[in-house]
Order: structure tokens, then C-alpha cells, then sequence
């Protein structure tokens, strides 16, 4: 029997009232993989991190993590089994030190060597992180705020990380360092899930990648085949070409 | 009296209403700061909690005046009522949120701040049922102890609520500071999905949040006992109502906020009581939150309510 996937959807159909968001969706997820997740503005990539996260529950559908059903468990229970979110525009705890918000990440862990390791690992990766470990997290810079968001996320040890918009509100020089870390953090074993408006950037490091539209998946593909398909250079990369540099 | 001396006496009386009023508005700014909900109930809890203390002593032999206990004896008895009322009363608390406020969490619009109003009648009313509705002679145990500095004059009573006050306040400010549940209770005050979504259960984090401010409300009408000497059905409403000033004067949700603002109410209170006249205390305390609505809505100290996602 073939290795399960870390992360599986079937059929999964999730509703807000009488909103139909996520119609039908299926996804994949091998371990070791970065996958990106592509689309326009309302189509369902924030509704599928919340949705892997337990803040939204799917209507029909399964949803595995490591081959068991996840969808019923609480919140708490998938972190502890090893999913962690970089939110939307960071969300830090803004009057909270940079320190105390990776105390937060790692919430449902027990103080000890690990935490000290998982500490020293995340001051490796962001030695600007490290520079800033008491200060109040709401007075950093875009830039400085989502490396704490992906510290605060790595905190949690996770299996599979899931990243919502990293480079959503960031100077294109971040964009670089922030895409170069999670290519960093993929090399040292966890598995990436990442929404991404910057289809160009996404693509540049991604595995493979699935494309929403309305709550559908319409494409899929490695990174190679979506990066030479006519509708994404169309829809997705072309107007991505403007900002560089 | 000179004015000096008046001046003094009125700090020293301010120090030990706003004592009980800082307690008090704690309860009103942990619960606001992670549910956005004024509490009602907290109003009769605080009234509960100084009948439990009463319960409490008399349970030691203790009734009215008569007895005075020095020494070792004092402080167990004092130490033992605390702890029995602060543990009751935050038993209290969380009752009432988990069997009249769960329910309704996930309705929207001003459901549960109703029923916090509805469940502050029901315990008032049990009470005036069970106890009835004539004042009731807080016993105190503590010698009539008095020191003198300049023209005021300082009960040991008055040293001693202060030092109650002071440690229950550090305690809940390192505990929010420092605890790992305390910074859970700040994360979900600031960002509630973020929390959620780094494991948090917030479910605890409420109930904690209802059982400290609870059991300090519960310190709060064990204070009041000890400081006026009676208790009775309708104490609530007055001290909760100076109390919620305080918590929005000095920024509800902010925690060092909700104790210096109960400070300030207290000595507006003495000093209105003494400079202008008793009847006008009210007046001033409340034309004060009218003003700092208007002027400064955050509260003097800034409010740490949650984000809006």
C-alpha cells in the first residue's frame, strides 16, 4: 500500500449559511511537498486554510491529516497532531513581545529541551526575530511581523505548515527572504501548504500547485506545467510582472 | 480637623473604597476583555460573596462585634474566610457562565448581556428571599485598633484590606503576566481566532476569566463586610455600578486600568463625601463617565478590547 498523503479532501463542500464556498474540492498532499494554492480574491483559499484548521467545518466531504479523518476534531486537537497556521496578515498578538508570541505557538507543548531547540531554530532562521524578542509585536515592520508569524508557527514543531497569503502587504525584498525561508523550512522536513495571490512567486518554489475558481478546483499540475499553461500566464502571472525589483 | 488632616482621613477612606471597587472592576474588565460582555451578574456576586464571607465567619464562632481575635487566630480565621468565599464565589461565577451564558455564545446582538442582567435578579432576589431584606451585622474579629498620623486615623482593619487588595492584585497581574493560562487570557483578549488557531481552548480561558474576576468580586463583598460592618440584599447595584466606572474609566479590558481606576473612584467618593456633600458622590462619580465616554471613550489607559476579524 502506497504511503498515505499527510493531507487528503474529498469531496469537501463547506457553506457560510446559505453561501456555497468550497464545491466539491479534492486535494493532495504528500509529505515533503510545497503546494500552492492560487486564485483570485472570494474564491475559497482562506475558507480551505480555516477549513484544515477546524475554524470552518465541511458540510460533506472528508478531510485527512496522515491518513485519519480530521474533520470533526476541535482546533486544539489538529495543532497537537501537528498543523500549524501563518494567518492572513500575520495576525500577531499585537500587545504581546515577540518572544510571548512564540511562547504562543508553542501553547500545547511543554516547556523543555525541545522548546529550547525549536527556539534556537526559529533565532537561526530569523536573526531579526531574535534582535526583537522583547519587543511589543505590534510595533515591528510588515516584514518583521510575518517572520515572527512563521517563528510563531514553527514553534508548534508542525508537520505541515499552512500559509496564508506570506507575502500579502510586503516590499518586494521581503517577498525574496520570506520565499527563500519557506524553501528553508521545507528542506528541514515540513510540509508547506500555501494560498498565494503572487501566483509568480508561488510557482518559483512550489511542487505542485491547484488553482480555485468560485470554490472549484479547475487545475492542477506541477509547478512547471501551471507556469507554461496559457490561462495562468494569462489570468495569474501576467500582472505579477509589473512589481519586480 | 484641618483641612489637612481632612484631606489625609479622605485618602485614607478613598484607599479603602477603591480597594474594594479595583477588585470589582476586575471582574467587569477580565470578562469584557475576552467576550466583549458587561457582566451584570458580576453586580450580585460581589453581593453573594460578602454573604458566603458572613456564612464563613459565623461558621468560626463568629457573630457581629462580640468576639476579637488577635494573632495566629485572626489570620487563620481571615485567611480560611478569604480563601472559602473566593473559591465559592468564582464557583459562582463560572456557573453562571457555563449554564446561562454557553448557550448563548454564538448569538449575536445583546442575548447574553440580558440574561447577565436576568441572572443578577435571580441572585438578588434569592437572596432577599433566603435572607431577607433588613441589614445583616457583618461579624469582625478585628480589635478596634487604631493608629494616628497628624489629625487622620488609621484602623488596623483598614491596614489589613489594603494588604489584601495589594496581594490579590499582584497575584492576578503576575498571573495574567506570567502564566501560561494568563497569557492565553491576553492572546485571545487581542486576536480570539489567532488564539484559537495556536490551540488555545477558549472555552477554559472564559471560564478562568469568570472564576478569578468571580472570586475577587467575592474578596470585594468580604471586604465590604469587614469595612462597614453590615451586609445586606442591595449592596450590589451602588458598589457594582462604581465599580463598572472604574473598570471603563480606566480602560475595560486593561487590567491595570480596572485597578487604578477603582483607586480614583473611591477617593472621588471620600473627597466628594467630605468637600462637597455624601448625596453628590454619585453625581460627580457618574458625570465622570459621562465625560470620559465623550472625551477619551478608550478610558484613561487605553482599552484592550479584541480585534475585530
Amino acid at each position: 500500500m502506497r504511503e498515505p498523503m499527510l493531507l487528503e479532501f474529498r469531496d469537501v463542500n463547506t457553506h457560510y449559511g446559505d453561501l456555497h464556498v468550497l464545491k466539491q474540492v479534492n486535494y493532495a498532499i504528500g509529505k515533503g511537498e510545497i503546494i500552492a494554492l492560487l486564485g483570485g480574491n472570494a474564491c475559497g483559499k482562506s475558507t480551505t486554510m480555516k477549513t484544515i484548521m477546524g475554524v470552518v467545518r465541511p458540510t460533506s466531504g472528508t478531510v485527512q491529516f496522515d491518513g485519519k479523518a480530521i474533520e470533526r476534531l476541535p482546533t486544539a486537537e489538529r495543532v497537537r497532531r501537528g498543523i500549524a497556521p501563518v494567518l492572513e496578515a500575520r495576525r500577531l498578538f499585537p500587545r504581546m513581545t515577540v518572544f510571548e508570541n512564540l511562547e504562543m505557538g508553542a501553547y500545547l507543548r511543554k516547556r523543555g529541551t525541545e522548546f529550547d531547540e525549536d527556539l534556537e531554530r526559529v533565532y537561526d532562521l530569523f536573526p531579526r526575530v531574535k534582535e526583537r524578542r522583547n519587543q511589543i509585536a505590534g510595533t515591528l515592520s510588515g516584514g518583521e511581523q510575518q517572520m515572527v508569524a512563521m517563528g510563531r508557527a514553527l514553534m508548534a514543531r508542525p508537520r505541515l505548515l499552512c500559509m496564508d497569503e506570506p507575502s500579502m502587504g510586503l516590499s518586494p525584498r521581503y517577498v525574496e527572504q520570506v520565499f527563500d525561508i519557506i524553501q528553508a523550512i521545507n528542506r528541514q522536513g515540513t510540509t508547506i501548504f500555501m494560498v498565494e495571490q503572487n501566483a509568480n512567486m508561488a510557482l518559483s518554489i512550489a511542487h505542485r500547485a491547484y488553482v480555485l475558481q468560485t470554490g472549484q478546483v479547475v487545475l492542477s499540475g506541477t509547478a512547471e506545467e501551471l507556469r507554461r499553461n496559457p490561462l495562468i500566464r494569462e489570468a495569474y502571472l501576467g500582472e505579477m510582472q509589473v512589481p519586480a525589483g | 480637623m484641618t483641612t489637612f488632616d481632612l484631606l489625609l482621613q479622605q485618602t485614607i477612606n478613598g484607599l479603602s473604597l477603591g480597594a474594594m471597587y479595583s477588585l470589582l472592576a476586575l471582574g467587569f474588565t477580565l470578562v469584557y476583555g475576552i467576550l466583549e460582555l458587561i457582566n451584570f451578574a458580576h453586580f450580585n456576586v460581589f453581593m453573594v460573596g460578602s454573604f458566603i464571607a458572613m456564612g464563613t465567619l459565623q461558621l468560626f464562632g463568629l457573630h457581629g462585634q462580640e468576639v476579637i481575635l488577635t494573632g495566629m487566630p485572626l489570620a487563620l480565621v481571615l485567611i480560611a474566610a478569604f480563601t472559602v468565599t473566593m473559591v465559592a464565589s468564582g464557583a459562582l461565577g463560572v456557573a453562571i457562565e457555563v449554564l446561562s451564558l454557553r448557550p448563548l455564545r454564538n448569538v449575536k446582538g445583546p442575548a447574553a448581556m440580558i440574561t447577565t442582567i436576568g441572572v443578577s435578579y435571580i441572585l438578588f432576589n434569592v437572596v432577599l428571599l433566603n435572607q431577607g431584606a433588613d441589614a445583616k451585622n457583618f461579624p469582625n474579629p478585628m480589635p478596634a485598633k487604631r493608629f494616628h498620623i497628624e489629625g487622620a486615623t488609621l484602623d488596623l482593619r483598614v491596614i489589613l484590606i489594603w494588604i489584601v487588595a495589594l496581594v490579590l492584585m499582584v497575584g492576578l497581574y503576575l498571573f495574567v503576566q506570567r502564566s501560561k493560562m494568563g497569557k492565553a487570557m491576553r492572546a485571545t483578549a487581542q486576536d480570539p481566532e489567532a488564539a484559537r488557531m495556536m490551540g488555545v481552548e477558549v472555552d477554559k480561558v472564559i471560564i478562568t476569566a469568570f472564576f478569578l474576576g468571580s472570586a475577587l468580586a467575592g474578596a470585594g463583598g468580604m471586604i465590604f463586610g469587614l469595612y462597614y460592618n453590615f451586609t445586606s440584599f442591595i449592596i450590589g447595584f451602588t458598589a457594582g455600578l462604581r465599580a463598572f466606572t472604574a473598570a471603563v474609566l480606566g480602560g475595560i479590558g486593561n487590567v491595570p486600568g480596572a485597578m487604578v481606576g477603582g483607586v480614583l473612584i473611591g477617593l472621588i467618593e471620600a473627597m466628594a463625601g467630605q468637600f462637597i456633600a455624601t448625596a453628590w458622590a454619585d453625581v460627580i462619580i457618574f458625570s465622570i463617565l459621562v465625560l470620559v465616554l465623550v472625551f477619551k471613550p478608550a478610558g484613561l489607559f487605553g482599552r484592550l478590547a479584541p480585534q475585530k476579524s
